[in-house]
This record gives structure tokens, sequence and C-alpha cells, in this order.
């Protein structure tokens, strides 16, 4: 089962702007992009030809791991509002 | 003296350290607030898992009547797994007293929300808390995304990721060592398919411990929990192993469901939810500060699990109480300093909450340190052990036994056996003095 079904499990209410803000400058010299494999939700894909870090915030079950890996520091992240984001039915 | 908007006690979090805190609060007739950001208690909380009856008890005495549990679990079983084989420990205890229930929190938090509700906990959902007021070096609110309120004493039940400790500089950065990511599935399963395969009755359950697999020498352990028609498969993996490996968690469990010794217990199943939580792992030498004027941590957010034996939710409630029951001797004694705060951290030291933790102070070092042994060669090793023990190949069992012995130093460093021997020694001594 790929990771986009298991996701397709997960009730979510997503906002319409990213709570996960990486520093564009900062990815850009980053080494590892650690965030592109500790992710649970598979949210961040490197970009080559930009340069550029995607971020799928949508897909986000918030457990905070990007935030702690991220090489450089450098992740502007936050709960997404009340209102928004995971819902665990079972959880 | 401000009086809109205002109340005796904040508590930010409606996990069970949140709402333990709260009721323990509401009972004695004192005015709570538990803010939390979900749609409801428990719709953003995820764990293995099983909560504990006896501190539940202590907290929601009749919890056992309307609560809604899963499975009382009566077989614990502890599995070595290799590349492709596997050695497992089972203990099975038909005791009429259960030790723990398996529950989803999604259901559970809100009953106990619920719960607290009803005893006089004004619970307010769907409100981050995005910020703490403080006032002349004194915790006196908190801020939500529409309104600020206030309270004589704020008590921060916010989880692992506690952005509210660090912003008041409770509490440090964590570090990739300190924390695991775990991920999860429930998978649906018949009830008679999980009772013929976890060899229960109804309503019994089974808890796994698993070792090895795809974590082989990595600092991480799964967990298999029976529910009534379903079975919860996870694993927590410790964060820089995801970065130095640069593997996937849940990658990881991909393997694990697909190993022949685990694979057959979930076949045909159906997957209900895929959930994904940190888990507090650094111990008692990363424990934030617990207490400051006008404010405490419990539960997770002040790192309060003991990952060895997958408690959590017991530390949590028992830390909410010990909380709760400082903060009413403040009340009653108008002081909202540290003076009168720092009685929660010497309950939380005479009891089993810190001592606990004190008692593995060094295992997540030596772990880190020697992991690779410890849960890479020595459990292959035990594998291979029973390999060759139940091998019938006309090979005489007394060369078998010299070649394993044999393979034990030449697959190994010696000078890196006797350093496992050494910390091993060092571990137990820690454990035991
Ligand atoms: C995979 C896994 C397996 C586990 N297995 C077990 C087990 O079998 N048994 C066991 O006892 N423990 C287990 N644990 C540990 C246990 O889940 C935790 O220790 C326990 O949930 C901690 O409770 P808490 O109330 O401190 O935090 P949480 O349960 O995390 O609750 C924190 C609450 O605060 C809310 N919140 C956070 N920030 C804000 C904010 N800014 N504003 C408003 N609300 C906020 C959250 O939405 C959440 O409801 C497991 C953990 C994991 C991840
Ligand atoms: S780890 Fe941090 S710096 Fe590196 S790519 Fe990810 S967000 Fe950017
Ligand atoms: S918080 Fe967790 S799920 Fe969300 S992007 Fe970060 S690592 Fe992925």
């Amino acid at each position: 089962m790929s990771i986009d079904e298991k996701l397709f499990t997960v009730k979510s209410v997503p906002d319409n702007v990213s709570h996960l803000n990486p520093d564009e400058n900062e990815c850009r010299c980053c080494e590892s992009k650690a965030c592109t494999f500790v992710c649970p939700a598979n949210v961040y894909e490197w970009d080559e030809e930009n340069q550029k870090l995607i971020v799928n915030y949508e897909n986000c079950l918030e457990c905070g791991a990007c935030r702690i890996a991220c090489e450089r520091q450098s992740l502007d992240w936050e709960y997404p509002k009340g209102t928004k984001g995971v819902k665990f039915k079972l959880g | 003296m401000r009086t809109e908007n205002k109340t005796e006690v904040i508590v930010v979090g409606g996990g069970p350290a949140g709402i333990a805190c709260a009721v323990t609060i509401a009972r004695a007739g004192r005015e709570v607030i538990l803010i939390e950001r979900g749609n409801f208690a428990g719709s953003k909380n995820v764990f293995g898992g099983a909560i504990y009856a006896q501190p539940t008890r202590e907290i929601f005495p009749d919890f056992e009547k309307t609560a809604p549990l899963e499975r009382k679990n009566i077989i614990h079983k502890y599995a070595l797994l290799g590349e492709e084989d596997s050695t497992e420990v089972t203990y099975r205890n038909n005791d009429e007293n259960a030790v723990s229930y398996s529950v989803f929190r999604g259901k559970f938090d809100r009953w106990m929300a619920d719960e607290a509700e009803k005893e006089g906990v004004i619970l307010v959902t769907e409100t981050v808390v995005e910020d703490l007021i403080v006032d002349d070096g004194q915790v006196v609110g908190v801020k939500t995304e529409l309104e600020d309120y206030y309270a004589n004493i704020v008590v921060l039940a916010d989880g692992v990721n506690s952005l509210l400790a660090r912003k008041v500089g409770l509490r440090e950065n964590i570090s990739p060592y300190d924390v695991a990511v775990s991920v999860k599935e429930v998978i649906k399963l018949d009830k008679d398919k999980i009772n013929d395969r976890f060899h229960l009755n109804d309503d019994e359950g089974c808890v796994y411990q698993l070792f090895g697999g795809s974590m082989l020498g990595m600092l991480g352990l799964g967990f298999i929990y029976t529910n009534k028609d379903s079975v919860s498969i996870g694993l927590g993996v410790t964060l820089n192993e995801l970065v130095e490996n640069k593997v996937k968690p849940y990658e990881l469990l991909d393997k694990i469901k697909a190993h022949p010794s685990i694979a057959p217990l979930i076949k045909d199943g159906e997957l209900l939810e895929y959930s994904a939580h940190l888990i507090p792992e650094g111990g008692y030498n990363c424990l934030p500060e617990l207490f400051a004027d006008g404010v405490m941590i419990v539960g997770d957010a002040a790192m309060l699990v003991n990952n060895l034996h997958w408690e959590g939710t017991n530390l949590a409630m028992m830390s909410g109480k010990y909380a709760a029951e400082t903060a009413l001797q403040a009340l009653v004694e108008e002081d909202y300093t540290s003076e009168i705060l720092c009685r929660y951290q010497q309950r939380l030291e005479q009891s089993f909450v810190l001592k606990d933790l004190k008692t593995y102070k060094d295992l997540m070092d030596v772990m880190h340190s020697r992991c690779a042994s410890f849960l890479g060669y020595f459990p292959q090793k035990i594998n291979e052990f029973f390999k060759m023990f139940t091998s019938v190949d006309s090979v005489p069992k007394k060369e078998k036994y010299r070649n394993f012995l044999k393979s034990v130093f030449k697959d190994r460093n010696p000078l890196e056996l006797i350093k496992d021997g050494g910390n091993l020694l060092k571990l137990l001594w820690s454990i035991l003095k």
C-alpha cells in the first residue's frame, strides 16, 4: 500500500495557508534534506530542477518530527488553526 | 486586578495529563478551563496502546463501567525479529484484575473529557493556545487565536512538542536523539480471527513488543495491540536513526508487517486509519524546568514517559493530578509563585513518576551508544542459537555448540563484546542500585 493510499484513511480539514514554512535559502544549502524522509506523511519533496522544497502541508499529521529534524533549524512550524488539520477518529 | 476573562486555573491540552489535572481541580470546587486545539479531546492524539487500570482508577474510579475500552490485556508477547525468523516469549495471565486495556485515544480521551465536563470543567475545543501571557516574570494567562484568557495558574499539558514550554524558556530545543517518530495502522479484522490468531477469548487482549526486524540495529521498538474488531500495529524509531539511516518510518512499518512472523496475524485485514505521533524518549536527563511562577508542566510536555515499559498515559495522569493538588494549595494560600509550585516537583520526586525515570536514566545513553549490538547483533544471535538448536542435520551437537560459540566471537570484535558486557553491567547497576 502506498503512503498516499494510507493517508487517504486520515480525516483532515486543510487550511488554505500552510502552517509549515521552510526558509527557502536555508533549504538550498541544506545537505541532508532530513525533512524529506523523517516525515511520516511524505509532506516534503525536494524539487531538484527548481531547487525548491515542495510542501504538501495538507497531508501533515502534526507530529512535529520535521521541526526537530530540520538540519538548519529553519522550519517555521505551527499548529494549524483550531478548526483545521487532522481529526483522528481512532488514534 | 483583572476580572474579565479571568479564571482560577487554565489547563492547556486535553490529553490524559490535562484532563486528570482539570478534573481534580474541578472536584475541589475551583474554577478551571481546559483548552484543547482539536475538534474534540483525542482528535489529535495517537498512542499504541493501552491505558493502565490502577492509575486510571486514581482519576476515574469507576471508568471500567462506562469508558470505551477495547480489550483487557492478558497476554504480553516479546518478539525478537530476525531478517526472516523470530524468537518469542509469551506471558499469559488470566487474572481477574486487569493491568491494562487497549483503547483508541479518539474515543477514550473524548470520554474522559466528557466526564470532566460533567464534574465542572469548562472545556474549550478547537482553540490553539499560541502563547503565554507573562507579567513581571509570572505567567498570568494565555493568548489564543481569538481571545486572551487570564488565570492565577496555567498548567501546560500540551504534549510532546510543547511549543509553549519552549516559548517561556522552561525547555530547551528538543534533540532528534530524544524523541521517537511513531507510525501506526489500525487494521480491521473479524473478532473471531483476532481471537484465533492471538489465542484469546472475547474481550481478552494481547500486547506485542517487537524488537529488530526492519529496525535491526536501530533504536526502535514495534508494537501490536488487539482491539475488539481491529488490530493496532506500529513502531517508534528515534528521530536521529531516521536521519542517519535515511529511512522513512512507514517503510520500516511496511517491512515489519511483511515479516513472516507478523504477516499471518494481520492477513486480509483492511486499513481503517493511519496515524503518526512523537514519543518523548529523553527521560530523566531531558526533563524541562517543571515549574516557574504561575506555571507547571505535566505529562509529555514535561517528557514524562517510561519508554521501555510503554508507559506514558499513567505518568501523564499522575503528574496532572499532582499539579492539580499543588494548584489547590496555591489557591488556598493565594500564592502562585514558585515558592508553592515547587511542591509539584517534590510530589513527582516522591512518586513512581520521577523514581522510575531516575531508575532508567542511563538507559537511553547506553542504548544510543550500543544499539547496533543490543538491538541488532544480539537479537540476531539469539535467533541463530535457536536455529542451531532446532536443526536436525546429522551434525553432532557438540560440534554445533562449538561452532555457534565460535561465531559469537568471530562475528563481532572481542573488544566490542567486552564493551557490550561492560555497558550491560553498567546499565543493570544503574537500574538496581
Ligand atoms: C506510538 C505511541 C505509543 C504509545 N503507547 C502507549 C501505551 O501503550 N500506553 C501508555 O500509557 N502510553 C503510551 N504512549 C505515550 C502516551 O501516549 C503519552 O505519554 C500520553 O498521551 C501523554 O499525555 P499528555 O496528556 O501529556 O499529552 P497528549 O496526549 O499528547 O495531549 C496533549 C494535548 O494537548 C493538545 N494541545 C497541544 N498543544 C496545544 C495548544 N497550543 N493549544 C491547545 N491544545 C494543545 C493536543 O491536541 C493534545 O490533545 C504512546 C505514545 C505513542 C506516540
Ligand atoms: S531539513 Fe530543514 S533546511 Fe533541510 S530541506 Fe528540510 S526544511 Fe529545509
Ligand atoms: S509535522 Fe510530522 S507529519 Fe507534519 S510535516 Fe512535519 S513530519 Fe510531516
